[in-house]
């Protein structure tokens, strides 16, 4: 461990949402006890407030900047590492010892909420040492598969320039011998033997023949890609108003990528979720509330928010239908209705500050401050809390209870409970949990279970959060007798949370039902659609998230990624199949060699849809082998050692087994439609993502917005983050940046679509352009004695590339569409190709090549053919060899061009523009350059003066042009029809019925679009309540409550003079 | 509205380019122009084809070979290296009139005249008549840049190299020749002779050569090639604008002169004729052959069936693909699925 002094002192004047940039040890805070409120959404996901704690005694004796200016003390603590739910340390101070954990430390990353003012120690700080930093994992220069394709076709065609021109080189050599040496009038004075002059020939032609290589296709490329980039920026349907935020391509080399995604994955909090809890509907005594309805109780389809204006106290964001609920209540007729929001607003604990005259509660999970503002807002005002009592506001009047236990929430009791003392006396036990637990517990005579049963179910379709409220009365015998129980069990030093858990079992029960609540977490628009459409499109969506399972599975339903046709398999429930796997594998130890002949059988036998559901610490034991490794390492650095153990079974298993297992998860996982990992640290996010990547060897893709998703977007091949939010971390790692997750759709659909079939057409044409014009060359060198003799001017080879050729493909590859974008978010199976890569491979490439060869030999042998004896119109032989580059050259230009024009599927003005002006350039240059005008001035530099002149007014050459122009184009058409015809693909099919599809679009456009229907499904409990433990034990210790009177240390401005 | 506009302030422009909504003729491949459009494309091509072979059949060609490889050949003493000043003279006939304007080729095969080196052996410059150049040829030129350290003029292996064999053409009349009047006018590309090619403006030419050298191959220097007509010396003689102009394949032919004037404007009638070659030029060494060649000419140019078959290969295939095509889409038509 390693010794940090830290002289270094920060203060923090936090208000409300500081997002914190390093990790810092919790000194003191304006809240009593220096209580320090977080929200760790950006670095667990999990929306609930949660309370950090300065020690006693720096709460005590560092509240006053004077004292922090003194403070010295030395901390020794761990070193920097990613656990997020760890930390250790002590802090010497004053000759005492101080114990220093997690609960101390405000993480970078957290947004400090409700508190003004917070003193604390930087322990780790910068990108380099704080804990989610450490998260983060290494930045990675990211390269698209065709990226890496491409770089291999270029070695390949480097290759094969390097053999071709070998060839070459022998073949002068013997042409040397034979010919060359014996041509007295080819004597050049050097004394050369032919394999030298072969060698020589070899970087002739290495130099003539590089254009073969396309060395501008990498600038193009790039162009192409910042202009797709562009575009994905100016999309006004990926622009977000509300939050004026433009969607934002933050890497311009990764477009084509976002064409071929097989694997997504997602964040939940603030991704699909909008971390937004909204009290939606609720049953009382058997009868549902909360759809539109008028205060009279007549249902409407589209209803009117409720008024809030009669009640001082609502808070007016609170949204709610249904009229006849309020009037209900507010007529004080019902008792149970009134019993049902008297619970809300004193069942919980949410702790409440007045701050001009502004009630503001801060609920240890949102789901409980929904609860809590829905009550308020039906008159049941939850005021203030002590240590042992709860006030609140029955519709006018006032009303203190005496609270005489409090019985929190945790994840196995999933329900809370609280016993209050009314002031006339009774006593009273208000719970609300989840409806499994709660039914196992009402009494015998409870009404409405049915009734409660169905709407519950009903809640459970739509896909709400549910609980269940009750009650129970209970005499002062009963109390009396529990609660010397109760404190026993407090004093119990051993597994006292057991011991207390069991003593509240003792009290609920006989519980009589009120109703049940049912909250929405509200999902960000279009959701549901977007995973639908991408489900379509063949991509598979996991969801990583550090929140828990239920609320993952409850997210999971309603954003329709579970469907009830699904069969949901959980992580235990599949080891079984894992280990039963490894054991066969073990059984069988030749199978290892073999593995990839032997056709994987699948995990799931029975038919039908499976969805996974696993946890981060089932992950743990999957991803093992890394972590232990990194553990061992640490270890032997402390130069202690650790036996190695097994995950499992006590078997030690080898790196081998460990990587096999990895397969096999990684296997099964992909079986299923859907896989949800729950309450996963960064870390194992990252790890999931890289685990599919290396075994599936599929392009993924992560979308996130906090700190927590930075791994994951980094380590995916392409990164989203969701901008707009509050952090901007993730959009900082990030690739790709817009608003709203339903944007992804169209990010992949239509952008990433496009950019791969641009890109991929736009590579295939440019080698194929590239060897058609190259290649003329090697054909022409078994003519010209195979002297490194170019088939074209020169300065026709210097312009191809740069103007003859290269724009009408450049805008083919920005602007080309094969479907335009309605029709390819309408047909998600469009999508398919680019994830099989089939519009570019190997195979791809080498028809572009033998295209290009093809083209090369008519360029070649049809002029060479015609130009064979021959003489022109006026006998003057044209057999030259200039007038035979420009016959070459402009067959050339018309095959490339026209070329380009089948290729082309989205005509507009300016690829008309390009195509003919690419023609007209390129005569205009050659009429310009073969002009005596300019041969005058540099009569060296031009030498094929009138050449064009000359060979162009031959009618006999221009149709040498046309047929070299049509044998080289008509096949192509022909076996481009007969392929469309014999094989169509769907976008064929799509692109056939254009027409026809654009019409009904439009016509679906004119009715109303209905709404989408969250699903209906079967029973399941709808419990996910995004809790931790409450802040029960804080108000038992009541060490909160009470505002202590210490004055502060002086005025603002002293606090000021504290250096830093 | 307007003023929610003005308050956002990164929202991208709603234009047609930028949203990617250009508009925008979207064509496919589709049956109803493919077929039809091979079916007119083949006839089309046919038409061109029989149109050039038809062309090609009525174009007359004689060819000579005078290189005297055989020993029959009455040129055969004189392909020996060692013989000089050597002539020789061919005899034949021709059955019918062969009509006018006879052009008369010198062709050569085996000969790489598009060697790379061969062709870039030579000084633009110079040929342009930039008297610079006469002093310091050009590199290029080497290793017929310099002569004993004078500077050659013209420099390089092109103009070294120049064909020097001339004919005289005969028209064996009741037992007499009788010379056919060989016209050496515009046989060189207009430009050539006008443009890239001009003697320095030094009267009278020689002097523009003092201190130059001619070409080691050549019998006479440059200002002299043309002894009879003073106009046709230096860099624009006609033979030597012709020979400059390098072929494109190793077996080419080059114009020699045009049979138009006197009786022979119509053309070369029947009967026997005699070529006496003044042979110079040895082309044996590197298995090369000599030929002279008679033709006349269409409007299409020489005689070459090559391109008129390959019209009408590509036409039949055309139309022979329109009907497979056809019947292939029968088979598989699209069915009206969505």
């Amino acid at each position: 461990m390693s010794m940090r002094w830290m002289d270094e002192r920060q203060r923090r004047n936090s208000t409300v949402g500081f997002s914190l940039s390093a990790d810092i040890l919790l000194l003191s805070s304006s809240n009593p006890n220096s209580l320090c409120y977080v929200e760790t959404a950006e670095l667990d996901g999990e929306t609930n407030l949660k309370f950090k704690m300065g020690l006693r005694v720096t709460d005590e004796m560092l509240q006053e900047e004077r004292q922090l200016a003194e403070f010295n003390a030395l901390i020794e603590c761990e070193e920097p590492n990613n656990r997020l739910d760890k930390f250790l340390g002590v802090m010497r101070w004053n000759q005492e010892q101080y114990p220093l954990e997690l609960d101390n430390m405000l993480l970078r990353g957290c947004k400090v909420r409700n508190t003004e003012e917070c003193h604390g120690l930087v322990i780790f700080a910068g990108s380099a040492d704080t804990k989610i930093m450490r998260n983060g994992g290494k930045t990675r220069f990211k390269r698209t598969k065709i990226d890496e394709l491409m770089n291999y076709m270029v070695y390949t065609i480097f290759a094969l320039l390097i053999l071709v021109a070998a060839g070459l080189a022998i073949g002068h050599t013997y042409w040397y011998e034979e010919i060359g040496s014996k041509a007295w009038y080819l004597y050049d004075g050097k004394d050369q033997g032919a394999s030298y002059r072969g060698f020589l020939s070899f970087w002739g032609y290495i130099i003539v023949l590089n254009t073969m290589v396309p060395i501008s296709l990498y600038v193009s490329v790039e162009v192409i890609r910042l202009g797709q980039s562009k575009f994905i920026n100016w999309d006004l349907q990926m622009y977000f108003a509300e939050k004026d935020t433009p969607a934002k391509a933050r890497t311009t080399t990764l477009n084509e990528q976002l064409g071929q995604i097989e694997y997504i994955f997602s964040d939940k909090t603030g991704t699909l979720t909008q971390n937004i809890m909204a009290f939606k509907k609720c049953t009382i005594s058997g009868r549902s509330y909360g759809d539109p309805t008028t205060a009279e109780g007549v249902s409407l389809d589209r209803g009117r928010p409720v008024d809030w204006n009669w009640n001082r106290y609502a808070d007016k964001k609170f949204q709610f239908m249904d009229n006849y609920l309020v009037a209900h209540v507010r007529s004080k007729k019902d008792r149970d209705a009134m019993e049902f929001f008297k619970l809300l607003s004193l069942c919980h604990t949410v702790m409440v500050e007045n701050k001009d005259g502004e009630l503001i509660y801060q609920a240890a999970s949102p789901d409980e401050g929904a609860l809590v503002t829905a009550a308020r807002n039906f008159g049941f005002v939850f005021l203030s809390r002590t240590q042992d009592t709860i006030t609140i506001r029955e519709m006018d009047q006032e009303t203190t209870y005496e609270m005489l236990a409090l019985l929190d929430f945790n994840s196995d009791r999933k329900r809370m409970s609280i016993i209050l003392k009314f002031p006339d006396g009774r006593i009273r036990l208000y719970c609300k949990g989840a409806d499994t637990v709660i039914y196992e517990r009402l009494a015998a005579n409870s009404r409405h279970k049915e009734t409660t049963q169905t709407a519950l179910d009903v809640f459970a379709n739509e896909t709400l959060r549910t609980l269940c409220l009750c009650y129970k009365d209970i005499s002062a015998e009963e109390y009396e007798a529990w609660s010397r129980k109760h404190k026993d069990a407090q004093l119990t030093l051993t597994n006292r949370d057991a011991a207390l858990d069991q003593v509240y079992e003792q009290i609920e029960n006989n519980l009589m039902l009120i109703g049940a609540t049912a909250i929405e977490d509200k999902l960000q628009d279009g959701v549901p659609e977007t995973i639908a459409k991408l489900a379509k499109a063949d991509i598979k969506i996991w969801v990583l998230t550090g929140d828990k399972k239920e609320t993952a599975e409850n997210i999971g339903y309603s954003c329709s990624l579970l469907t009830d046709d699904m069969q949901i398999h959980y992580g235990e429930d599949v080891n079984e199949k894992l280990s039963s796997r490894q054991a066969n594998r073990r059984n069988e130890p030749q199978t290892v060699h073999q593995r990839k002949k032997k056709p994987a059988e699948p995990f799931f036998t029975q038919p039908g849809k499976n969805a996974l559901i696993i946890t981060g610490g089932w992950l743990n034991e999957i991803l093992y082998e890394k972590k232990k490794k990194r553990r061992r390492l640490r270890l032997r650095r402390l130069g202690r050692r650790s036996p190695p153990s097994s995950p499992q079974d006590g078997q030690p298993m080898n790196d081998l087994e460990k990587e096999m297992r990895q397969i096999d998860f990684v296997d099964m996982a992909c079986e299923c439609e859907a896989v949800i990992c729950c309450r996963v640290t960064p870390k194992q996010k990252a790890n999931v993502v890289s685990l599919v990547k290396k075994y599936k060897k599929a392009v993924t893709l992560s979308i996130g917005d906090g700190a927590n998703d930075v791994n994951m977007i980094k380590t995916a091949d392409i990164g989203v983050g969701i901008s707009g939010q509050e952090g901007m971390q993730a959009v900082m790692s990030s690739d790709y940046a817009f608003a709203q997750f339903r944007y992804l759709q169209r990010l992949l659909l239509v952008h990433g679509r496009w950019s791969y079939i641009r890109m991929c057409k736009f590579l295939r044409y440019f080698f194929f352009k590239n060897f058609a014009f190259t290649l003329v060359h090697f054909w022409y060198s078994f003519f010209s004695g195979y002297s490194s003799q170019v088939a074209y001017e020169d300065w026709f080879i210097t312009l191809y590339n740069l103007c003859y050729s290269s724009l009408p493909v450049l805008l083919v590859g920005l602007l080309d569409q094969d479907v335009n974008d309605r029709l390819s978010l309408k047909f998600p199976k469009l999508y398919l190709p680019g994830q099989q890569g089939t519009l570019f491979n190997y195979k791809n490439f080498f028809i572009s090549l033998f295209h290009g060869i093809f083209v090369s030999l008519i360029i070649f042998f049809i002029p060479y053919g015609a130009f064979l004896q021959t003489m022109g119109q006026d006998g003057e032989a044209p057999s030259d060899y200039q007038s035979f580059a420009v016959v070459t050259a402009s067959s050339l230009i018309f095959t490339v061009n026209l070329q380009i024009s089948l290729d082309t599927s989205y005509w507009t003005f300016v690829n008309c523009f390009a195509v003919l002006g690419s023609i007209a350039i390129y005569f205009g240059i050659m009429f310009d350059i073969h002009s005596a005008g300019i041969h005058v001035i540099f009569p060296s530099v031009f030498t094929f003066t009138g050449a064009a002149s000359n060979a162009l007014r031959q009618p006999y050459l221009w149709l040498t042009i046309i047929l070299t122009v049509g044998i080289s184009l008509l096949p192509v058409i022909c076996i481009q029809f007969l392929h469309k015809t014999i094989w169509p693909s769907v976008g064929d099919k799509v692109q056939r019925n254009r027409k026809k599809y654009e019409m009904e679009l439009e016509e679906e456009e004119k009715k109303k679009p209905s709404a989408f229907q969250r699903g209906r499904r079967s029973r399941r409990s709808a419990y996910a309540f995004s809790h931790s433990r409450g802040y029960a034990d804080l108000i038992s210790s009541g060490r909160s409550i009470r505002r202590r009177p210490t004055a502060r240390g002086g005025p603002q401005d002293s606090i000021r003079e504290v250096p830093h | 509205m307007v003023k929610q506009e003005q308050e956002l302030d990164n929202r991208p422009d709603n234009t047609a380019f930028t949203q990617q909504r250009l508009p925008a003729w979207q064509p496919m491949l589709s049956a109803g122009i493919v077929i039809p459009g091979f079916v007119l494309i083949g006839l089309a091509f046919i038409g061109i084809g029989v149109a050039l072979f038809v062309t090609s059949r009525s174009i007359q060609v004689l060819e000579i070979d005078y290189t005297g490889v055989a020993q029959d050949s009455p040129c055969y003493r004189c392909s020996d290296p060692d013989t000089k000043n050597c002539v020789c003279t061919m005899d034949f006939s021709i059955d019918t009139l062969f009509k006018g304007p006879v052009f008369f080729y010198y062709g050569l095969t085996n000969y790489f005249q598009n060697y790379r080196r061969y062709g870039a052996s030579k000084d633009a410059s110079q040929l342009s008549g930039d008297l610079e150049y006469f002093k310091n040829p050009s590199s290029d030129c080497s290793p017929y840049q310099y002569d004993n350290d004078k500077p050659i003029v013209p420099c390089g292996s092109i103009a070294n190299s120049m064909f020097n064999d001339t004919f005289k053409l005969y028209q064996i009349v009741n037992g007499a020749r009788k010379q056919v009047p060989l016209d050496g006018k515009g046989i060189a590309w207009w430009t050539d002779y006008n443009v890239k090619y001009r003697n320095p403006s030094v009267t009278p030419l020689r002097n523009a050569f003092n201190g130059t050298v001619k070409p080691v191959f050549w019998s006479r220097p440059a200002y002299e090639l043309d002894p009879t007509d003073p106009a046709n010396n230096g860099f624009i003689n006609q033979d030597f604008l012709v020979w400059m102009r390098r072929a494109a394949l190793p077996n080419f032919r080059k114009l020699y002169r045009r049979i138009t004037e006197g009786d022979y404007a119509e053309g070369l009638p029947a009967g026997n004729y005699s070529l006496e070659i003044a042979y110079n030029y040895p082309v044996l060494s590197f298995d090369g052959e000599k030929k002279v060649v008679f033709s006349n000419v269409s409007w299409m140019g020489g005689k070459n069936e090559f391109l008129g078959i390959a019209y009408l290969v590509i036409g039949s295939l055309c139309i022979v693909m329109s009907i497979v095509m056809l019947i292939v889409y029968a088979k598989f038509k699209f069915p009206e699925e969505d």
